[in-house]
């Protein structure tokens, strides 16, 4: 789950991060109200979308007067922001962060993550900050620090101090650097984030360090114990069918293809995607109906399918462990009552002939597959017409 | 011999009061696994299924000699239940439970390296399947049905892909010695490798199927030890290459967020390393043929 960037500054604070001083705005006065109460000269009013390259994208805008203030405001609010990462549809900005803006002498790149191989927390720094840190890595990798957490202990002070006295700070530096450092990595546990970064973390001139940006993604399986983070979800950033299928206990991802699927497990759902591009096909979507096919969660996800309405054709393709074919098949003849786009339906396992047998008596005019060759090809070329 | 389970492993169901654990618990027991016992707190004392149930692992391995279990445990407490099967000196446990925290896995990796290597508690899972000798014993939820005991081992991240490849192998007459699914989260109790080694020493095991998709090394690292360890064929599969990248597809570990997490590269390595690749995720049973083909 992601967060605004605004939230994550109030996290992190919350942990001993310095943060420059700035509030939230859902309109261009509310903005100028901000940057009254901020005080100061100049302010940065950047829209809170969940996406990295906001800059780059015009959502950040630095301001001068409350009248640049207002008109930033005015810019973003209400608008869809389309980053690098966002796609061309973009994501809906619903409000700005005024911030005081102030110089600085140095950017440095601060990030956390959760490194697969190592199985640890894996900290990150670089002096080349407010850059790509892969481009970075490519281009200058002598210049990123690594530490790696030991779970056992968590991280210690002597660590944060490498990292600073690596980047080159001076020793009334690294004492705030090192606070700034364990906050970001006590939030990343005591919160179950799965990516911390501060890019860039700012060396002011007199040698106090801010977080200029901080982002924050944390673990889905551990909302259930994170409930002042699980409060901060915000749907308006997520493709609304996703946001509808997981309220349904339903995993789901859109796509750009016309070719709708429902299946059960997130490899044979990622394989028979695959299949269906093999035989020359594109998935409209990725859907894991998961354990318990029931009717209702069936209804469900073609009800989902369906909303999208470049779906030409549905595959369903269903290996019936514990639930049995002849149940599964009941649920898709519910579901496909009224249908007008072509069904193919692959059933595997327990009781298939039986749920072959009810889908061809349901008199509704599903398609039958065998196999998984044999699914795709003929959902392709049900939606090719 | 199979790997890990057979039909004389002592088993206790962890959770298995519950009715999902006691639903599978009925499946394995049919299916002629050695169910001893299970574990739930607070209810040591009673019978449940024919068999004791207890409060404790310690109590459970110390009545019933039980060397391995499977976990049907809640995520909130998933962690704590592995670790005190650990420490009551489990050989392994599988654990089904989708929805456990990463860094409580990071955890409980780090307190299995308590115990020495030799003596240290094999975990599979979590949000896996599960692991079946065929005809012999069932630690899991897989349909029992759709194995028919042979020669070929499967290890797979995928839980439904794993039984697709069962399936396609069985129409074929092709049989299985264990299958072993590892699960989709992004830090996991054993990965491939762990069970690789495992059929590369079975001597009833001819060859391997080895089913990944995106996100994660376990990949990559199993195909180059497989090249410099692996004394029998390996056929490899990667779903997801129509996956966009940044995207979690269903599994928690299943997101390309790193160089080497996509589907087309991971096929790359493997095809690199020598193994197999099957071409697609129809012709996984198809491939494994040809590899038998080859050594026989």
């Amino acid at each position: 789950m992601d967060i605004h960037e605004y939230q994550a500054k109030e996290l992190l604070s919350g942990f001993g991060v310095p943060v420059p001083r700035g509030s939230v705005a859902y309109s261009p006065d509310q903005a100028v109200f901000v940057a009254t109460e901020l005080g100061g000269w100049h302010w940065a009013v950047k829209a809170q979308v969940h996406s990295g390259g906001r800059g780059k994208a015009g959502g950040i805008k630095l301001c001068r007067t409350y009248h640049e203030v207002s008109e930033a405001a005015k810019e973003l609010l209400g608008k869809r922001l389309v980053t690098s990462q966002t796609g061309p549809e973009g994501k809906v900005c619903q409000r700005v962060y005024v911030e005081v803006a102030e110089p600085f002498e140095r950017e440095i790149y601060l990030g956390f993550v959760l490194d697969r191989k190592l199985q640890r927390i894996r900290v990150i720094a670089s002096s080349q900050g407010g850059m790509d840190i892969e481009e970075v890595a490519k281009k200058d990798p002598e210049s990123i620090r690594q530490i790696q957490v030991e779970p056992a202990v968590g991280m210690q002070p002597f660590q944060a101090r490498e990292i600073a006295f690596g980047l080159g700070l001076n020793i009334k530096q690294v004492s705030r650097a090192v606070t700034a450092i364990l906050g970001c990595y006590r939030a990343f546990r005591d919160l179950d984030a799965t990516m911390v970064e501060i890019n860039p973390l700012v060396v002011t001139k007199d040698h106090r360090l801010l977080a200029l940006d901080a982002k924050m993604s944390f673990d889905d399986n551990a909302l259930f114990r994170r409930p002042a983070v699980a409060e901060m979800r915000d749907s308006a950033q997520e493709d609304p069918r996703e946001a509808q299928a997981s309220q349904h206990g339903l995993n789901y991802v859109g796509l750009t293809g016309d070719i709708g699927c429902i299946i059960n497990g997130a490899g044979l759902a990622m394989a028979t995607m695959d299949m269906i591009k093999y035989s020359g096909g594109e998935p409209a979507n990725f859907l894991d109906v998961g354990g318990g096919a029931s009717p209702e969660r069936v209804a469900e996800a073609f009800r989902l399918v369906l909303s999208d309405r470049n779906v030409k054709a549905i595959l369903v393709n269903i290996f019936a462990g514990i639930n049995r074919c002849d149940w599964v098949a009941q649920g898709v003849v519910q579901a496909a009552k009224g249908l007008r786009i072509p069904l193919i339906v692959r059933l595997a396992g327990t009781n298939v002939d039986e749920g072959n047998r009810i889908i061809k008596e349901s008199g509704l005019p599903i398609i039958t597959a065998s196999d998984l060759a044999d699914a795709s090809k003929k959902a392709v070329a049900a939606a090719r017409g | 011999m199979s790997i890990l389970i057979d039909e004389k492993t002592p088993v206790i169901v962890q959770g298995i009061t519950g009715d999902k654990a006691t639903f599978h618990a009925k499946e394995m027991i049919a299916y002629g696994t050695r169910v001893v016992g299970g574990v739930t707190p607070g209810k040591g004392g009673l019978t449940h299924l024919d068999r004791p149930v207890f409060d404790t692992m310690k109590d459970a391995v110390k009545a019933t000699g039980a060397e391995a279990s499977l976990a049907f445990v809640p995520p909130p407490y998933a962690a704590d239940s592995l670790m005190e099967a650990a420490d009551a000196g489990l050989r392994l446990v599988c654990i089904i439970t989708d929805g456990i925290p990463a860094q409580d896995m990071m955890r409980v990796k780090r307190y299995l390296m308590r115990f020495q290597k030799e003596k240290r508690t094999l975990v599979v899972g979590p949000n896996c399947a599960g692991i079946i000798s065929a005809g012999r014993a069932m630690l899991g939820i897989m349909p029992g049905n759709i194995y028919v005991r042979g020669n070929v081992g499967i290890v797979s991240r995928s839980g439904t892909l794993g039984y697709e490849a069962a399936a396609q192998m069985k129409a074929l007459g092709i049989g299985v010695t264990t299958s072993v699914g590892i699960g989709g989260d992004p830090i996991n109790g054993s990965s491939f490798l762990d069970h690789l080694a495992l059929f590369n020493e079975d001597p009833e095991t001819r060859a391997v199927v080895m089913i990944g998709e995106i996100g994660g090394p376990q990949e990559a690292e199993a195909s180059a030890w497989i090249k410099a360890n692996m004394k029998k064929p390996v056929v490899g599969y990667v779903a997801g290459l129509t996956a966009p990248k940044g995207r979690r597809m269903g599994h928690a570990g299943a997101i390309i967020s790193a160089e080497g997490d996509t589907a087309a590269e991971k096929a790359e390595i493997m095809k690199s390393y020598g193994l197999y690749v099957a071409p697609s995720a129809a012709e996984l049973g198809s491939t494994v043929a040809k590899a038998l083909a080859k050594v026989s």
